[in-house]
């Protein structure tokens, strides 16, 4: 039996102790992983609390990420609970086993701590990784602060684990700016934090020797596309309702309310910026800035990635003339997905506002408040004028001469 | 909001010194940020750290800051590293030298009409600790210059915050802390 972890009320934690918690209180039965900056000490510190006795679990030191995620795909199958970490390169060796935890129903969870993808090699927080991730068939959920990846990471296995979803999670957080950032976070007791997620029920699982299954089986052109629809329903129907429950029940628990779609200064705001990340608060600050001048500009973050929650945000938007989608990944030869995700959710509703994109922050560059003071003034004349008076894509934070595209 | 640059090698605690000031502000019921930047992270490489303090939850993460205090631990920094970037007017400079404020002021001119103590955290830490650690003489340092919290209440917040070392660093911390506090001028 595991030793008590005393912890007070709130501790001062990065983003990545505050993971590390989480996963000491979901009582974890293998981790598997391969530690790379600016996740390592996620199972760092996870490795520390088993080694004091405060874990009962297994912990696999891993030969590389593909093999971690092998491990763990191996242990979800035979029935355990299960999470990992990563990041960058890792994550991106990791790619082709993410495709097998989502298709054979694994619900794992995966602590994304985002970062550029090389070359050129870069440690620095951006959202490559998190973008390369999201057509692999994984809940996507975002983080904006240590606080948030703790309750995220308590949520995810609740979620995941649930037999109508039985999908793989990934908790994402932005490296550095929230994985190195110590805050105050408040905490949950064990009991009412493992009572949180409940207990772990197995679903086919390959230790069940009277049940005999086979997991990942070929399954050709005959039954393929039903399995891959399947997997999808299951993300596209059940994944936010069950989402929307626990943060419910969080809200119960601990008083912190989480929505599918974070909406903020958005009453009677024209003009709104959509981000993800640690950029959604500092948006928000800016926003404050502005309100308090009377000027009306909001701010809304994504915090489901996938399943994306197209209705929720259009819903969100509805009453804006002007909406700036901001893009932490380098698009490489089109718009940002966000872009292309939020023109998407607007296309076929009666909101017609000027959408533009931009590119910043990629390998770590600083999202100054001054850089969103630009966007929210070039969205009032965006608003104002009806049409776009910047280019459709522009690049901010970027040195030398201005770069933009459309 | 205040809001405090470190200046310092990888290696000499500024980051653990960072989160060591955010863990006692927090226990006063402030919020608190504590990062770094780390670059590539060699032990010795000049690196910066930061803490921001407020009454109400900080929303803002940028790494831009106009510090009010600018701490550096590594007396050669003062020479190879900006530490006067994005400064306020009244930024106030706490600086680890073995030279009096006069001397070291003399020996870089742009401090020149600047708010400038000097304290020696290295010899402090080397002779109470044993080995050059200058992050918590320079707490103590701060807590006389900017009186953020009584001495006292400090150093048994320190403790507190240092529980995981032997007693005997433990109480070698403390004697440092409290000579920095008397010492810096």
């Amino acid at each position: 039996m595991a030793d008590i972890f005393e912890l007070r009320d709130y501790e001062v934690w990065d983003g990545n102790m505050a993971a590390s918690h989480a996963l000491r209180q979901a009582q974890v039965d293998v981790v598997a992983a391969y530690p790379i900056t600016p996740s390592t000490p996620i199972v760092e510190n996870y490795g520390n609390f088993m080694a004091n006795g405060y874990i009962d679990g297994e912990y696999i030191l891993a030969e590389s990420e593909h093999g971690a995620m092998s491990c763990c795909i191996g242990a979800s199958a035979a029935g355990g609970r299960v999470a990992t970490a990563t990041s960058s390169q890792g994550f991106a060796l990791m790619l082709e086993t993410l495709y097998s935890a989502s298709g054979m129903r694994l619900p794992i969870i995966l602590n994304v701590v985002n970062r550029a993808i090389g070359a050129p090699l870069n440690v620095n927080g951006d959202h490559s990784d998190m973008y390369m991730g999201r057509d692999s068939g994984w809940i996507q959920i975002d983080c904006y602060n240590p606080q948030d990846v703790y309750d995220m990471n308590l949520l995810a296995f609740r979620v995941s684990e649930d037999h109508d979803i039985r999908l793989p999670t990934m908790v994402h957080q932005d490296g550095f700016m929230t994985s190195h950032t110590a805050q105050r976070v408040k905490t949950l007791s064990d009991d009412v934090a493992y009572n949180f997620i409940g207990e772990f029920k197995p679903m086919n699982d390959m230790l069940d020797l009277d049940h005999p299954v086979t997991h990942g089986v070929q399954t050709e052109e005959d039954w393929h596309f039903e399995h891959k629809a399947r997997q999808h329903h299951a993300l596209m129907s059940a994944v936010i309702p069950k989402i929307q429950e626990a943060f419910d029940e969080l809200k119960v628990l601990s008083g912190r309310q989480y929505n599918i779609v974070e909406s903020y200064n958005m009453n009677d705001a024209e003009v709104a910026i959509v981000c993800m990340g640690s950029s959604v608060e500092t948006a928000l600050e800016v926003s404050n800035e502005l309100l308090a001048k009377g000027i009306k500009a909001g701010v809304v973050g994504i915090r489901v990635f996938r399943p994306f929650p197209l209705v929720e945000i259009a819903d969100a938007l509805k009453s804006c003339k002007a909406i700036a989608t901001l893009d932490r990944s380098s698009p490489n030869g089109t718009v940002g997905a966000l872009f292309n995700e939020i023109a998407g959710a607007l296309f076929n509703t009666n909101t017609h506002a000027v959408l533009t994109n931009y590119i910043y922050g990629l390998g770590g560059r600083d999202l100054t408040k001054a850089s969103l003071h630009t966007i929210y003034r070039e969205l009032e004349s965006n608003a104002e004028s009806g049409n776009v008076t910047t280019p459709l894509q522009q690049f901010i934070g970027l040195r030398g001469p201005k770069l933009s595209f459309f | 909001m205040l809001e405090i640059r470190w200046h310092s090698r990888a290696g000499q605690g500024a980051v653990t010194g960072a989160k060591g000031l955010a863990e006692v502000v927090a226990t006063t019921g402030k919020e608190v940020q504590a990062f770094a930047f780390y670059g590539s992270a060699k032990r010795g490489a000049a690196m910066t750290a930061y803490n921001r303090v407020d009454d109400k939850v900080i929303l803002n993460h940028e790494k831009y800051m106009q510090p009010d205090y600018v701490l550096v631990i590594d007396p050669a920094l003062v020479y190879t590293t900006d530490i006067t970037a994005n400064e306020k007017e009244d930024t106030i400079y706490i600086i680890t030298t073995h030279l009096c404020t006069q001397e070291l002021i003399a020996s870089q001119p742009k401090l020149l009409g600047k708010k400038v103590f000097t304290i020696d955290c290295i010899k402090i830490s080397q002779e109470t600790l044993g080995k050059a650690i200058p992050n918590t003489p320079m707490l103590g340092a701060l807590m006389k210059i900017s009186g953020m919290y009584d001495i006292e209440f400090f150093k048994e917040s320190m403790i507190r915050v240092l529980q995981k070392l032997p007693q005997k660093m433990i109480d070698a911390n403390m004697i440092a802390i409290q000579r920095a506090y008397d010492e810096v001028n």
